[in-house]
């Protein structure tokens, strides 16, 4: 069954995300960008766990390092690490009411945005403080449509 | 997932302090250049239509008002080139080597969002159009930013209200030199390391001083908002606002200040024998030491 199903468009979604992390957005709002790859990457992990493993997560973790311009390997830990986290608990997840399920997506993204905290703070002058925080709470307000987008529409186009 | 975790804490070594992994930026940046270019694309078209869309009689006011500006600066330039010469006949009297003219080329911004707490962007000259790495960048106000990374087809620049970068400047008015240090705005940039009572006022304006050699010098970069001196306190708070139109531009100017090798050397030619006539006269005696090494080597 796993073999059957098509993969362009999980690699359309993707590649939406990976647009959508650099898409121009007005100043005030920019700070809430949600996390948009991780996210995408969640879901599909948490759907085809053999098939969008942490191999695919760190390949896309480099690709948005470089399209953002931050270091090279950043995402891809951050990334490589969410995935991971998600492979370990997807039969959990799967099962889980909708709220629960956002509730450990967004503890989920709060490692990965820790992190690149982190990384960042290592690395270069901080600046933001506590505002580098928002995309936990935008990821949390996203997960559930995000969630019914890509469940309605992009799951019937992968079947035959 | 552990071994990647080491490859990526690795990869990061390498990129952040070695600057080894250039090639596979280089190439993962071509793969990514389609993206970028899709997610400016709304954008570009937007100002395409509205450049289209916009009304006759507006683009006849925006015609008149261009060419007028055009004669004022015509007029300007023509006394621009009298005291450039006579700049460089005092900077011959001086015997040192004129300013280059500085080449430059318009690059378009690229709307796309990178780090909301970094003052960075993209812009669509890369490698192929020479540009390299700490170019500095201008707009129609002034000193923009600089250049930090190049691929192929693109670059990342730097602004100058980047928390992490600095700006070597100096006060148009005395020459009092300082350093710009980047606020995380867009609108402000600090001056850090002026002591109290050092002369600078409200309304100053900061050219860069060319001091560190990534900007040319005589540039516009800010002017003085706000002199703040605490009794007590060793350094002054001083606050500039940039002339340039910091995230609001669509086009920059990159501009090649690196000192050409051809140009350098036919400008010697002229200073030697304008240092001569100086030589002779009697109150130039005090740097004489040069004077007449410079004369035996001829």
């Amino acid at each position: 069954m796993r073999g059957r199903t098509k993969i362009w468009p999980v690699l359309l979604a993707l590649l939406v995300a990976l647009s959508l992390e650099v898409a121009p957005l007005p100043a005030a709002v920019d700070i809430l960008r949600p996390p948009w790859m991780a996210l995408t990457l969640i879901f599909w992990s948490m759907r085809q766990p053999g098939r969008f493993g942490v191999g695919v997560a760190w390949i896309m973790g480099l690709v948005l390092d470089v399209l953002t311009g931050s270091m090279l390997g950043q995402h891809a830990l951050m990334l490589a690490l969410s995935t991971y986290l998600t492979i370990t608990f997807y039969q959990r997840l799967r099962i889980f009411p909708i709220w629960q399920q956002t509730l450990a997506v967004t503890g989920i993204i709060s490692l990965y945005t820790l992190i690149g905290f982190l990384i960042d703070g290592m690395t270069s002058d901080l600046d933001g403080g506590a505002l580098r925080l928002m995309p936990i709470i935008s990821a949390l307000i996203v997960w559930p449509p995000l969630y019914w987008l890509s469940d309605r529409l992009i799951t019937p186009l992968m079947r035959d | 997932m552990f071994l990647l975790g080491i490859a990526s804490i690795l990869l990061m070594f390498l990129d952040h302090r070695e600057n080894h992994l250039e090639s596979v930026r280089h190439a993962l940046s071509v793969v990514v250049y389609p993206i970028r270019l899709a997610v400016d694309a709304p954008s570009r078209a937007l100002s395409w239509g509205t450049e289209s869309l916009s009304s006759r009689g507006r683009l006849l006011e925006e015609s008149r008002r261009l060419r007028q500006e055009r004669l004022q600066f015509l007029a300007r330039l023509q006394r621009m080139e009298a005291l450039q010469a006579e700049n460089g006949r005092l900077r011959a009297l001086l015997d040192s080597a004129p300013r280059l003219a500085d080449r430059v080329l318009v690059a378009n911004i690229l709307s796309v969002d990178l780090d909301p707490f970094q003052h960075r962007f993209v812009i669509d000259k890369g490698g192929s159009d020479d540009v390299y790495v700490g170019q500095a960048m201008l707009d129609a106000g002034g000193i923009v930013g600089q250049v930090t990374r190049v691929e192929p087809f693109t670059s990342e620049a730097i602004l100058i209200s980047d928390p992490g970068h600095a700006t070597p400047v100096e006060v148009n008015r005395n020459g009092l030199r300082s350093i710009a240090v980047g606020a995380g705005d867009s609108s402000r940039v600090n001056l850090p390391f002026l002591p109290n009572n050092a002369d600078i006022e409200v309304g100053d304006l900061l050219v860069s001083s060319g001091l560190g050699g990534a900007f040319p010098s005589g540039y516009p970069v800010a002017r003085v908002v706000e002199v703040e001196r605490i009794p007590g306190e060793p350094f002054a708070n001083v606050t500039a606002q940039p002339t340039g139109a910091l995230n609001r531009e669509r086009e920059v100017l990159l501009v090649w200040n690196q000192p050409a090798v051809g140009p350098s050397d036919t400008a010697a030619g002229p200073t030697q024998p304008g240092a001569e006539p100086p030589a002779a006269e009697p109150p130039a005696e005090e740097p004489q030491p040069a004077g007449p090494a410079d004369g035996g080597d001829q």
